[in-house]
């Protein structure tokens, strides 16, 4: 029988830092054995166990898209033990994955249907991987009109700033992208996520919204949400607890009866409105 | 199939046992502390104490369990599972609360889609051999909870004291193995008045007063209740409660060694601890004793019942028995159910 608790090999393929303050780094990973690598399935918004021997495992979102096959991409805050030996590993070294975990954003649902995405900060990690998703060939003409909107306090702090650049190009996402303070060379947007987003106020009509980001920013752009007249059914977000096994068993991370590692981390505010504010 | 061993070959009936098994069973670790541990000699052996202090789902999932070891060289790792236990087991002397707890937890481990191979490969490997309370203590309150001192439900064999002679009954196809064993004696005809005459005696001992019936309703009204505000109030987080609750089994998981080599563990962790929740970032979910201790009781008596149709507290009172402060779980049960539906939001 499989062991759940017993990580996969996987090999740092590219390593690079992505925000001036050095504190997000994304991780390019492979995978070791091919057999591991068919039997990795996954979708936007689910997540993986990451884990270097000594130190531990943490959860993380996962930042590629099942249509980027090269490699898994991970984008790690340098925040506590295991996320510092995260931070120290190079190009060859080993790293422990177990995963996919967790459920993942409802593209069934956005099939004929526009996509608001909001982020801010490096929540941005399985946003991404969801615009990447929804965005390739295979999949645009599933859904309509395609709007992201993503926040950052500072131009240094965007994660991604190439693909950005390159989403800027497309005539098929409408991409906005704001920062609190601006600095000389930004030519972009400076505001708030949630002023950004009763500025352009996109139609709710035939509309999913999914928000990611700090607890503050989700605080603030709910309510915008609300007067746009998103029902509740149709706002997700991810949530993020700690973690320990990831599986449902070993306790620490539910709300309510439910366990983000295994019943989410991707609910609809319907569901959370009906749970404890354990978060 | 009824049976009787007479206890003076008690002792020669467990070497028996402990050739072909490795045998669980209460013994005392020091005076008046008792625990169920691998017995090494069936001297060890104290069926005496009503409630073990800590309850047996230890043999199970243990207080601290290496899950793999590990070693690197240069940039490859190995990892090696400990899950492989070599020899069959027989946990022995466990009361009914406590067996009914370990298909409790056995829920949580074997549910799907991720099987935990740690207790599996345990469970399936044991023989429950389950022991009646004649002695209830004054905190049991299992009648209330779903169970009774004699539910057989759960065990292979169950184990009644007669006085001079345990009554023995073996209840399945695994307890149905040991029908041969040569200690094992034709049950004499009025063993089964005296059994019911101990049940009689033992279920009026303690009562059905707890309101646990129902809970899971009462407390879907009072999440965001003024209940939690005084319920918690003396609650000094000590976690006892956790550790000793047959049905907590909430883990934490530590790598012991550093990169080069060394293992994997998981250890007993509690909801009560405010470490327990806490984030990185300093945000914690769960900030004061109000919220945690309202986690402990939404678990065992909401949320776990919402998922698995069952309260996850078999009604033992070690978590009554051992508070420091005398926080009553079961003044807590009946404080959900003292006011009327309609009163219960606030």
């Amino acid at each position: 029988m499989k062991n759940p608790y017993l990580p996969i090999p996987m090999v740092v393929k590219k390593a690079y830092v992505e925000t001036t303050d050095q504190m997000l780094r994304t991780l390019e990973l492979v995978f070791l054995n091919k057999t591991d690598e068919e039997a990795f399935q996954y979708l936007p918004g689910q997540f993986c166990e990451l884990s270097v021997l000594g130190k531990g495992e943490a959860p993380f979102g996962i930042a590629s898209s099942p249509t980027e096959k090269s490699s898994l991409k991970f984008t790690i805050n340098k925040a506590g033990v295991v996320t510092t030996a995260l931070h120290h590993l190079e190009e060859g070294d080993e790293v422990g994955l177990r995963g996919p975990l967790g459920n993942h954003y409802p593209i069934d649902l956005f099939e004929g249907k526009n996509v608001l995405i909001i982020g801010g900060g490096f929540a941005f990690t399985t946003l991404r991987s969801l615009v990447v998703y929804l965005s390739h060939p295979e999949n645009r003409s599933k859904v309509k009109e395609i709007t992201i909107i993503y926040g950052a306090r500072m131009p240094g702090l965007l994660l991604y700033k190439e693909e950005l650049a390159q989403w800027e190009k497309r005539d098929d996402l409408n991409l906005v992208v704001t920062v609190d303070w601006g600095d000389k060379d930004w030519k972009g947007k400076v505001g708030l996520v949630p002023n950004v987003l009763e500025e352009i106020a996109p139609s709710s009509k035939d509309t999913y919204a999914v928000i990611c980001g700090p607890p503050i920013m989700i605080k603030f752009t709910f309510p915008k949400l609300m007067a746009l007249k998103f029902p509740n059914e149709r706002i997700y977000t991810s949530l993020e607890r700690r973690m320990k096994c990831g599986i449902g068993k070993c306790g620490r991370c539910n709300i309510g009866h439910l366990y983000v590692c295994k019943d989410g981390p991707v609910f609809s505010y319907a569901q959370l409105e009906k749970l404890p504010k354990d978060y | 199939m009824m049976l009787r061993l007479d206890k003076r070959d008690f002792k020669k009936f467990l070497e028996d046992l402990m050739e072909e098994f490795d045998l669980y069973a209460p013994a005392s670790l020091v005076e008046g502390v008792s625990v169920f541990k691998k017995i090494d000699n069936p001297e060890e052996v104290n069926l005496t104490p009503t409630l073990t202090q800590k309850p047996a789902k230890e043999t199970f999932f243990p207080q601290s369990e290496p899950m793999f070891n590990y070693k690197t060289e240069g940039h490859k790792s190995q990892m090696k599972s400990l899950d492989e236990i070599k020899r069959e087991r027989i946990l022995l002397g466990a009361r009914p609360c406590d067996i009914e707890a370990i298909s409790i937890i056995e829920k949580v481990f074997l549910s799907e889609p991720y099987t935990d191979v740690y207790f599996l490969e345990k469970r399936k490997k044991t023989t429950l051999i389950g022991l009646g309370c004649n002695q209830p203590l004054s905190t049991c309150f299992c009648t209330s909870a779903g169970g009774g001192p004699f539910l057989r439900m759960g065990s292979d064999i169950f184990l009644i004291d007669l006085g001079g002679a345990y009554s023995v009954e073996l209840l399945t196809e695994k307890g149905r193995l040991f029908g041969k064993n040569r200690f094992l004696k034709e049950a004499l005809p009025e063993d089964k008045r005296q059994i019911k005459e101990l049940e009689k005696r033992a279920f009026e001992k303690i009562g059905v007063s707890i309101p646990v019936d129902g809970i899971e309703k009462r407390l879907d009204l009072m999440t965001e209740s003024s209940f939690w505000d005084r319920v918690h109030e003396k609650c000094v987080g000590c976690r006892i409660c956790t550790y000793l609750c047959p049905t907590c089994h909430c883990f934490d998981i530590v790598d012991e060694g550093d990169h080069a080599r060394g293992q994997r563990v998981r250890n007993w962790d509690s909801c009560l601890s405010s470490l327990y929740s806490l984030e990185t970032s300093g945000h914690n979910p769960r900030p004061t004793t109000r919220e945690r201790v309202r986690q402990r009781l939404m678990h065992k008596f909401n949320y776990f019942p919402k998922i698995f149709n069952r309260v996850a507290c078999v009604g033992c009172g070690r978590c009554i028995q051992y508070c420091p402060v005398h926080f009553d779980i079961r003044q807590a049960i009946i404080w959900t159910s003292s006011k009327r539906p309609s009163e219960l939001k606030t």
